[in-house]
């Protein structure tokens, strides 16, 4: 039962990896367009002359909220895993 | 620390804040950025917990003061991407205003720091998040383990 599931589950593997190895794009061809356009319309559209700056903080910004937010999590956490509890005892 | 490390930080650590300072303003123009400066800038301040302890840091800076502009920080990188919320969330609502509204000229150019729109604004809201939470972590757990190592 288990050989015949192991079996099922490497078949489904290998034909996946078969199926995208057909479809990956041919060399020189990238997949999408977006880099270009970025590259183009940055400086006339956000006014930055870094590209990766208007990336994170204007074409993706959400994922720069995303990251804050992570941080913030993390000072929250610290600060709450080191806080003087009330009635500490000292060792 | 020994007198030498003292007197070597003090001298290291205004150009460490500057050149933070410096990434996180320059960073619509430049390599760099809000995290990026931010996280130098909370390196210098390491530095100035090894150099001087926490306690005599704490006493300049303190937490809850730390915790406060982190989350001014946070409400001011929230509350730009808001200010466009009339075309969509995080829209660069300030290009062509009278407030960082340059547009520089396509290709390369000398650069222009009064460009961006709200790019500008979001790395100092971003830098000021990141300054105060990279150095709260770092005095948090310093002042907790000063309490447990003077306990030993």
């Amino acid at each position: 039962m288990r050989r015949v599931a192991a079996g099922i589950s490497l078949t489904i593997v290998i034909a996946f990896l078969a199926v995208t190895a057909l479809l990956v794009h041919p060399f020189g061809h990238p997949p999408a367009q977006m880099d270009d356009y970025i590259i183009k319309n940055t400086q006339r559209e956000t006014g930055a002359n870094n590209a990766v700056a208007a990336v994170v903080f204007d074409y993706r910004g959400l994922d720069t909220l995303g990251e804050a937010t992570i941080l913030f999590t993390a000072v929250a956490g610290v600060v709450m895993l080191f806080r003087k509890r009330e009635g500490e005892t000292t060792r | 620390m020994s007198k030498i490390v003292r007197s070597t930080s003090e001298f290291l650590i205004p150009f460490i804040f500057i050149f933070g300072l410096y990434m996180i303003m320059h960073g619509h123009l430049t390599p760099g950025g809000g995290f990026q400066g931010g996280a130098v800038f909370a390196s210098g301040m390491a530095l100035l917990l090894v150099a001087f302890g926490s306690h005599k840091l704490e006493k300049k800076s303190k937490a809850h003061v730390l915790s406060m502009l982190e989350s001014t920080g946070a409400l001011a990188f929230i509350g730009l991407a808001f200010g466009g919320i009339a075309v969509g969330f995080f829209y660069n609502f300030l290009v062509g205003s009278s407030i960082f509204g340059h547009i520089p000229p396509s290709g390369p150019n000398r650069g222009d720091m009064w460009t961006g729109g709200t790019i500008p604004l979001m790395n100092m809201a971003v830098g000021l998040k990141v300054i105060a939470g990279l150095s709260l972590i770092v005095l948090v757990m310093a002042l907790a383990s000063d309490k447990t190592g003077s306990q030993k």
